[in-house]
């Protein structure tokens, strides 16, 4: 069965949501949701540390959806134009320890899901001193991709969160994958 | 050699760069999707700065937040400020960060680890 997208975005945002958006993503879209967060987590009281770590996964995730989403035609008003960004409290703190999750979601090539799983995973496996390691050796390799992407984006979001990142892929159709990944805080 | 004055925005930081005092100055937030169009042109005013240097040039970086395309951006002009003091010139980087910021700590300490050059970290009181 194909993927639903309207369906999966309203089981996601269902619970504590803080902010959530579900559209196509431009530099001032961008902007805009990032003014929203910086509002909502000042109404929440979130504290100065939780604060600043959200706000840059954040900006992170929002840049990688910005950069990396795959889609015919950008400017169109396609189903694969879509990206979804939600911010959600986690009702549980004390069983589980974290106090927001960022979920993401946006499509991909199908061809490229093979190599962001084993990247996705490669990140997952290592520890906090071979995460660090392994970002300054990106971070000096004097490389940009001819999306502009300085190749930190995925590392950045496990090194700012301190957690592994949860993924799935989910068919859309024979060209696409609807890819989405929780970030927890 | 003209200076740099560039206004902040709500993605990118404000820039003095002054050839007459050599005192350079990066303040704000730093997140533009498009990290290398902004930093070019300092990089490049470093560049030619470098041939002439000042006696000694101050460094202050004042960072907020910045995103993982203009760290690379960031890291570029600090090669350039080693390059001159490499070339036997007083180079002083003042690495700024807010009370409890070790994120911000840990990513001056990450550029000290890759370069030649001293900084100096400087904790802001909130």
């Amino acid at each position: 069965m194909s993927f639903d997208l309207l369906k999966w975005y309203k089981k996601s945002t269902e619970g504590k949501i803080l902010y959530s958006f579900l559209g196509s993503v431009t530099e001032d879209i961008i902007t805009s949701i990032l003014d929203k967060v910086e509002v909502v987590l000042k109404a929440e009281n979130t504290d100065t540390k939780t604060f600043k770590k959200t706000y840059h996964i954040s900006v992170e995730a929002l840049q990688n959806l910005y950069h990396h989403s795959d889609s015919p035609n950008k400017k169109g008003n396609t189903i694969e134009n879509n990206v979804v960004f939600i911010i959600k409290k986690n009702e549980d703190p004390e069983k589980t320890n974290y106090q927001l999750n960022i979920i993401t979601g946006n499509f991909i090539n199908k061809s490229n899901t093979r190599l962001l799983k084993e990247r996705i995973d490669q990140l997952n496996f290592l520890n906090k001193e071979e995460i660090k390691t392994l970002y300054k050796l990106i971070l000096n390799n004097d490389e940009f991709s001819e999306k502009g992407g300085g190749g930190l984006g995925m590392i950045d979001l496990v090194k700012r969160s301190g957690n592994n990142l949860t993924y799935n892929f989910y068919n859309f159709n024979s060209n696409y994958i609807f890819f989405t990944l929780r970030i927890a805080i | 050699m003209e200076s740099i004055r560039i206004e902040k925005t709500r993605k990118t930081p404000d820039i003095t760069f002054n050839a007459e005092t050599g005192i350079l100055q990066i303040e704000g937030k730093s997140i533009p999707e498009n990290s290398i169009e902004f930093y070019k042109p300092l990089v490049d005013w470093l560049e030619e700065y470098g041939k002439t240097p000042k006696e000694t040039t101050e460094v202050n970086i004042k960072l907020e937040y910045f995103n993982t395309s203009s760290s690379k951006c960031i890291l570029d002009v600090f090669k350039k400020l080693e390059t001159i003091y490499k070339e036997n010139n007083k180079v002083i980087i003042n690495w700024y960060y807010e009370e409890d910021d070790e994120d911000m700590l840990e990513a001056g300490e990450d550029y000290q680890s890759i370069l030649k050059i001293p900084f100096k970290m400087i904790e802001m009181e909130e």
